[in-house]
């Protein structure tokens, strides 16, 4: 058994590496069609990213975010969730990181941290709970309702900061306490001097942890799984599905929220709009490119990161939108490769082996 | 009652229509695709292409015409990689469609340095001259409008699109393979040719929608979709996959937002970020109701494979 688990897991690691490189293959050939060697512009960008310390601080900061949001919607894809709500939940969240950042004064560091960063994940399971309870009362799909929220966690956040809650002659809020500041990770690193780069990503991949420890090793790890893989095998064998459901999808709104630690928390000590970058949809790339495995997801947050501190590096060169055009190619090529995988898997399993005979014998008796 | 004659003003009229019009054609677009059972959130991106490949081609030929060509080639082009992502490799719809508008965004921005050498919008185009149609043009208010070929051309598509949903046999089919693919399929009916043809009308119908905003402010500007092409799928579940009533629910839309203009110009300020939630509010709420579950395909969403 373990053995065809290895082998499905090779197969999977063999074909999101083979779309990888069709990608840049196809952003190699726009490149071309503008008069650009592609080869200077791979080089740059891996001398940029991963040759030199600062490359490597950037690298590590765009990447936290990247490995948040990617557990949240890999938890949820396990339940058989689609969380496309990470972007609105990271939004709100990162509000009331930072309003719990700026309006309380005088407590300790370590309590004001906790504080902020629990603030960051009320946030995030507040703005999750509607489609939650939605889908879970009355079937709505999480697919629109999450996009929804999304528009309206920004039109809201919008209205917040423009009427309410923006400094004079800026458009962000006040600055959060110092007590609420995660340090700066070039505070002992000398060589990550100018990067952001914080704690927060060691909080991430204590999550990381977590999520791999709930998922394989709890009770309600093997129930999500369950649900994930067939509810109604699940319901039969008496798994609450609605409770794990809901449970879940707060969770991953949860964590959703805590991805707006690192740049509130970390680096700008204010909310601002547009401070998510994106991070809530490129986490579901992360989440697929990891195949839902919290160390996929690590690694596929490291590639996605590299690329997005990429664009600084080659810019001089080619336009730096050749970048998202590269994230983008990636997951579709990915989408695209599973229905090989499974086919070639299937290909493989379907040779006769011992263990399939003796299920037949079982059966013919 | 003096307030509601200042607010139905022409220029009311104009601006709900100036709005509705790429809400209405995208909305066309999402509608039929998912009437055939493939999900196209990619219309958003289809919409940044349709209008800037309009542009391009606009600007290099001089003819508006061979614009809306371009645009609309540009829009079937990226419609194609998704319907065969969706359909031949059988993979998540909604995440194509995610990585399309992504691709969109990247791509546009990508072109736009390389023929315009800019990174905020394109160089301008040349615009229709107003069609003298005798009679039309002199209906009162309406014929200023009813002068621009574009807005002819919505017209025309959203009656053809409800004709050709329900009033043809590829459309009969088109639902057929929306509803039950594997009945259709046993009924001789394409499914895989079928949808094809869903999606790829629906990256036509959808680019039109971005070639109306291109042509509107004459030039590309930087992601000038604008979240557009999900208030279009909002009007679809809106107006619960039906290509007329989804037109008229993306009307609706326009004309909440111009109706805000129109009232901030009046003193009377209606923050626009309330405005721009009714569409995404009124789909939750009609998602949370139990009506809309019967409205969608049934198969929508749902990849076929043949046995």
């Amino acid at each position: 058994m373990a053995d065809k688990h290895f082998r499905f897991f090779l197969i999977q690691i063999g074909a999101v590496l083979l779309s990888i490189l069709a990608a840049f293959a196809v952003g190699a050939a726009l490149m071309l069609l503008i008069k650009v060697n592609p080869l200077e512009v791979y080089w740059k960008l891996f001398e940029g990213v991963l040759l030199n310390p600062y490359g490597i601080a950037q690298t590590i900061f765009k990447a936290t975010p990247l490995i948040m949001t990617g557990l949240a919607i890999a938890l949820g894809f396990k339940a058989g969730i689609f969380n496309i709500g990470a972007e609105g939940q990271m939004i709100v969240g990162g509000f009331f990181c930072a309003y719990a950042g700026f309006s309380l004064h005088g407590l300790p560091p370590a309590l004001h941290i906790v504080i902020c960063a629990a603030a960051a994940f009320a946030g995030g399971l507040a703005w999750a709970a509607i489609p939650a309870v939605l889908r879970v009362k009355t079937g709505a799909h999480e697919v629109i309702t999450t996009i929804m929220m999304n528009f309206i966690a920004l039109a809201l956040t919008n209205y917040f900061i423009t009427y309410y809650f923006h400094l004079p002659e800026t458009v962000h809020t006040q600055l959060i306490a110092p007590a609420a500041g995660l340090a700066r990770m070039d505070s002992f690193v000398h060589a990550f001097r100018g990067s952001p780069a914080n704690m927060a990503f060691f909080i991430a991949l204590a999550l990381s942890a977590c999520v791999w420890w709930a998922l394989w090793k709890t009770p309600y790890g093997y129930e999500t799984r369950a649900v994930g893989l067939s509810p109604f095998a699940a319901e039969t064998a008496g798994i609450n599905i609605k409770k794990n459901l809901l449970f879940t999808f707060l969770l991953s709104g949860g964590l959703s929220g805590l991805a707006a630690m690192n740049f509130i928390m970390g680096y700008k000590h204010y909310f601002e709009e547009g401070f998510s970058q994106g991070s809530g949809f490129m986490g579901i790339a992360v989440a697929l490119v990891g195949q839902n495995h919290p160390i996929g997801i690590i690694l596929a947050a490291f590639l996605f990161g590299a690329l997005s501190h990429g664009t600084l590096v080659i810019n001089a060169l080619v336009p730096k939108d050749i970048i998202q055009i590269l994230q983008a190619l990636v997951i579709i090529f990915v989408i695209s490769s599973n229905l090989a995988v499974r086919k070639f898997y299937s290909a493989v399993d379907s040779t006769p082996k011992a263990g399939q005979a003796k299920v037949k014998d079982q059966d013919g008796k | 009652m003096d307030a509601l004659s200042q607010i139905f003003t022409l220029s009311l009229l104009t601006q709900t229509v100036r709005i509705s019009v790429p809400y209405a054609l995208a909305a066309l677009g999402a509608t039929i695709s998912e009437l055939g059972g493939v999900v196209n959130i990619g219309i958003e991106g289809i919409i940044l292409t349709g209008a800037f490949c309009s542009v391009l081609g606009n600007y290099y030929s001089g003819n508006p015409w061979v614009g809306i060509a371009a645009g609309v080639a540009g829009g079937v082009a990226v419609a194609l990689i998704h319907a065969v992502v969706s359909i031949k490799f059988r993979a998540n719809q909604i995440i194509s469609g995610l990585a399309i508008n992504i691709l969109a965004v990247g791509a546009t921005k990508f072109f736009l340095k390389f023929f315009f050498h800019s990174s905020s919008n394109s160089g301008r185009i040349s615009a229709f001259s107003k069609w003298d149609i005798p009679l039309i043009s002199k209906i009162p208010l309406f014929g200023d409008l009813l002068s621009n070929p574009l807005i002819l051309l919505a017209i025309f598509l959203v009656a053809a699109a409800y004709v050709f949903v329900y009033k043809t046999v590829f459309g009969l089919r088109l639902r057929a393979v929306g509803e039950n693919p594997e009945c259709a399929d046993t009924l001789g009916i394409n499914v895989f040719l079928t949808r094809y043809a869903a999606v790829l009308i629906s990256g036509a119908l959808a680019a039109l929608g971005g070639v109306w905003l291109a042509y509107d402010q004459h030039q590309f500007t930087d992601g000038m979709s604008g979240g557009r092409g999900y208030i279009a799928l909002t009007a679809m579940i809106f107006g619960k996959w039906n290509p007329l009533l989804a037109a008229l629910a993306a009307l609706f839309f326009g004309f909440a937002e111009a109706a805000q203009i129109q009232l901030q110009t009046m003193g009377l300020d209606i923050p626009v970020q309330f405005i721009q939630m009714i569409p995404y509010l009124l789909t939750i709420i009609v998602l949370a109701g139990t009506f809309s579950k019967a409205a969608s395909p049934s198969a929508d969403g749902v990849p076929y494979e043949k046995e």
